[in-house]
C-alpha cells in the first residue's frame, strides 16, 4: 500500500503522530531543533576536522615538528585565529589537527567497548541463572567499582604513555558499562513474546539472540555510545593532560593544554584556546546525544 | 535496618576480593618490568634475580597473590621506587588533602545543585528554569582541568584574590590531616581562613560540572514525581506548595538523587587527579599520577586501592542512605 507523498504533508497533526515512525522523519524532527542542530553541526565540524584537517588547517606543516622562530608567542590576531606557541606553530591549525587524535581514540574505545561488551551482555542476559551468566557479571560489577580514570592510568602505568596505551586502558574500563545495559535489556526482552514464538519454532539461540534480540535492544545502545563520546573525549584529554596520549609533535588537544600550562599567566591563549575545543567538541557530542535520545525514544510518545 | 547493613556488606566482600585480583593482573601480569625499572638498565643478572626475590616475582602467580593480599592485611604496601618510602606512609600522608578536596566539592555541588534543580523544577520556564539550564547544559561539558586553568589565571593571578597553587601557607597543628577540621578544633582562626582560601579554587573547579549535572538530573526526577497522581491528591487536599514539594515531592525524588550523588563521588575522586595537578594540590591523586609516569608500581596498586576501596565504600552507604529514605528498599 502506497499514500501519495502529497497526501501525507495534509495529514492533520494527531494522524500524522500515529505514522510508523521513518528514519527522514526524525531525522528533521531532530534538525527542527536549534540545540540539537547545533550540536549536529558541531559533530559534522569536527568530523570534517578529523578526515582532511589538511584542507582546514591555515599552517597544516605546523602539525608536525615545525619551526618558526620568527612568530614565536604571537597572541590570537587576524592571521594565527588562536595565536602561536614558544616555537612559532599556529595554534589553530593543531587544534584542527586536534580533532583526528580525538576522534580516534573516541572510534577505538567505543569500538573495541561495543564489540567487548555488547557480546557478553547478550550472553549474560540470554542465560541467565547459568554460572558463566554470574560470572560474566560479577567480573562486570568489580571494573564498575573502580572510576575508570583511576584504573586506566594503572594500566597505562604497564605501558608506554602513548596514544595506543590510553586507547588500550579505556577501552579496558569502558567495555562493563556497555554489558551492563545489554544485560538489563535483554533479561526484559526475552521472555516477550516473539522471543518465545521463535523458540517455539525452533530456532538456534544464535539466531535468536542476534535476529530476535539484538534489533530489539540496538537503539539504547546507540544511545548510551553516543552519550558516551563526550564522555571518552573529556577522560581521553583528561590522561592526555596528565601525559598519557598522543607524544608530541602530534597535537593532542589535552596535552596542549597541559604544554601551555608552562607560559602562563602571560601566553594564556595556549593552554585556552586547544581546551576550548575539547570543551565544544564535548558540548556538541552532548547536544547531539540528548537529541537523539529524545528521537530514538519510542516511550516518550 | 541491622540485617540490611549486614546484608549489604556481605555483598561487598566479593566486589572487594574482585577488585585485589583486577589491581593485581594490572601490576603483575601486565607487560612491563618493574624489576628492570627499579634497577636501571646497569643492573647485572645476579642483582635482578636477588631483587626479583625480594619482591616475591620468582614465585608462581596464585604464591604472588596469596603473598600480596597477606601483605594488605597487614597493611604492607610495598615500598615506592620514587620517595623511596613505605607507600602506606605516603598514602596516609596524601589521603587527607584529597579526602577534603572531594569532600568540598562533593558538598558544594549537592547543596547548590539539588536546590537549583528543585527550583527549575517548580518554576518550569520561568527565568530561574532557564537560568539553571543556561549553565548546567554546558557545565557538564567543561573539562575540569580546564575550567581549573581558568579560574587560577582569572581569580588568582589577575585579580589576586586566591592563592594560585598549594594547600596552606600557614598549616593548623596537625591532628586529623584535614586542615580545616584541624583549624576548627584548635580553635586557629587565622589558619581556617587561610585553608579556606585555598580551597576554594580546586572545589569550585572540581565541583562545577557535578553541580550542573546534579541540578540537571533533580529538575528531570522532580518533574517526574510531580506528575505522579498522589501529588495531585495532597495539592487537591490543600496541602501549601512549598510543603508539596519540599516534603512529598523531595522525599520521592530523592532515590534518584541519591544514586547520583553515589556516582557522582566515583567522578570526584578520578577528577581529583586532574584538579590536584593543576594546584599542585599535595593529595593522593596528585602522588598517583606522578607515580604512573615514574612507573612507581606499589604506588600505583596503593592509590588504586585506595581509590576503589573508597568508591565501593561510597556506594554501600549510597544504598544504606536509601534504605533511610525509601523504607519500600530497607524491606525488600
Amino acid at each position: 500500500m502506497s499514500i501519495p507523498a502529497s497526501a501525507t504533508t495534509e495529514l492533520p497533526g494527531a494522524l500524522a503522530g500515529a505514522r510508523p515512525r521513518r528514519p527522514a522523519r526524525w531525522v528533521r524532527r531532530l534538525l527542527r531543533n536549534p540545540l540539537s542542530a547545533a550540536g549536529a553541526s558541531i559533530v559534522l565540524l569536527l568530523v570534517a576536522c578529523a578526515l582532511v584537517p589538511g584542507l582546514l588547517a591555515p599552517f597544516p606543516e605546523d602539525a608536525g615538528p615545525s619551526v618558526h622562530f620568527d612568530r614565536t608567542y604571537q597572541p590570537p590576531g587576524a592571521v594565527h585565529w588562536f595565536g602561536t606557541d614558544e616555537v612559532g606553530r599556529d595554534i589553530f591549525s593543531r587544534t584542527v589537527f586536534g580533532a583526528r587524535v580525538s576522534l580516534l581514540l573516541v572510534v577505538a574505545v567505543l569500538g573495541i567497548a561495543l564489540g567487548v561488551g555488547v557480546p557478553l551482555g547478550l550472553a549474560a542476559g540470554y542465560w541467565n541463572g547459568h554460572w558463566s551468566s554470574t560470572g560474566i557479571m560479577r567480573v562486570t560489577d568489580v571494573f564498575l567499582a573502580v572510576p575508570p580514570l583511576a584504573l586506566a592510568l594503572a594500566v597505562t602505568a604497564a605501558f608506554r604513555p602513548d596514544l595506543g596505551s590510553a586507547m588500550l586502558a579505556i577501552s579496558f574500563t569502558w567495555w562493563p558499562w556497555f554489558t551492563r545495559l545489554v544485560y538489563g535489556e535483554v533479561l526484559s526482552r526475552r521472555e516477550e513474546p516473539y522471543v518465545e514464538a521463535a523458540r517455539a519454532l525452533g530456532q538456534h539461540d544464535g539466531v535468536i539472540l542476534f535476529r530476535e534480540i539484538l534489533p530489539n535492544v540496538v537503539s539504547p545502545i546507540v544511545v548510551k555510545a553516543t552519550l558516551d563520546v563526550s564522555f571518552v573525549i573529556l577522560l581521553g584529554s583528561g590522561l592526555a593532560f596528565l601525559g598519557v596520549g598522543a607524544q608530541e609533535p602530534t597535537p593532542d588537544w589535552g596535552a596542549m593544554v597541559a604544554r601551555g600550562r608552562t607560559f602562563l599567566p602571560v601566553h594564556w591563549w595556549m593552554s585556552t584556546m586547544p581546551g576550548l575545543a575539547i570543551f565544544v567538541a564535548v558540548m556538541g557530542f552532548n547536544l547531539l546525544g540528548d537529541a537523539l535520545r529524545d528521537a530514538l525514544d519510542v516511550w516518550d510518545q | 535496618m541491622r540485617d540490611f547493613l549486614l546484608r549489604r556488606l556481605i555483598q561487598v566482600v566479593p566486589t572487594v576480593l574482585g577488585l585485589l585480583v583486577l589491581i593485581f593482573i594490572v601490576s603483575r601480569v601486565m607487560p612491563g618490568d618493574p624489576v628492570r625499572l627499579a634497577l636501571g638498565p646497569e643492573a647485572t643478572k645476579d642483582q635482578i634475580a636477588a631483587y626479583q626475590e625480594k619482591l616475591g616475582l620468582d614465585r608462581s602467580l596464585p604464591a604472588q597473590f596469596g603473598h600480596y593480599v597477606a601483605g594488605l592485611l597487614r597493611g604492607d604496601l610495598g615500598e615506592s621506587i620514587r620517595t623511596y618510602r613505605d607507600v602506606r606512609l605516603d598514602v596516609r600522608d596524601f589521603l587527607p588533602a584529597t579526602v577534603e578536596l572531594v569532600t568540598t566539592a562533593l558538598v558544594v555541588a549537592v547543596c547548590l545543585g539539588v536546590p537549583f534543580g528543585i527550583l527549575s523544577a517548580t518554576y518550569p520556564n520561568t527565568w530561574v528554569d532557564n537560568l539553571s539550564r543556561l549553565v548546567a547544559v554546558p557545565g557538564v561539558a567543561l573539562p575540569r582541568f580546564w575550567v581549573g586553568i581558568l579560574l587560577q589565571v582569572g581569580l588568582a593571578y589577575q585579580l589576586g584574590l586566591f592563592p594560585i597553587v598549594g594547600r596552606a601557607s600557614r598549616p593548623p597543628q596537625a591532628i586529623t590531616g584535614l586542615l580545616l577540621l584541624d583549624a576548627t578544633l584548635t580553635g586557629d582562626g587565622a589558619a581556617f581562613v587561610d585553608a579556606a582560601r585555598h580551597l576554594a579554587l580546586p572545589a569550585l573547579t572540581l565541583a562545577l560540572p557535578t553541580l550542573a549535572q546534579v541540578a540537571r538530573l533533580t529538575r528531570a526526577a522532580m518533574i517526574d514525581v510531580f506528575r505522579r497522581p498522589f501529588m495531585l491528591v495532597h495539592a487537591a487536599y490543600g496541602v501549601p506548595p512549598r510543603r508539596l514539594v519540599w516534603r512529598y515531592g523531595l522525599r520521592n525524588g530523592l532515590t534518584s538523587v541519591l544514586t547520583l550523588v553515589g556516582m557522582t563521588y566515583g567522578a570526584l575522586i578520578e577528577n581529583a587527579f586532574l584538579v590536584e595537578v593543576v594546584f599542585s594540590w599535595p593529595g593522593l591523586s596528585a602522588y598517583g599520577a606522578a607515580a604512573v609516569l615514574a612507573k612507581d608500581f606499589n604506588a600505583v596498586v596503593g592509590v588504586t586501592l585506595v581509590v576503589g576501596l573508597s568508591f565501593v565504600l561510597a556506594n554501600v552507604l549510597v544504598d544504606l542512605l536509601y534504605g533511610y529514605v525509601d523504607p519500600r528498599i530497607r524491606y525488600n
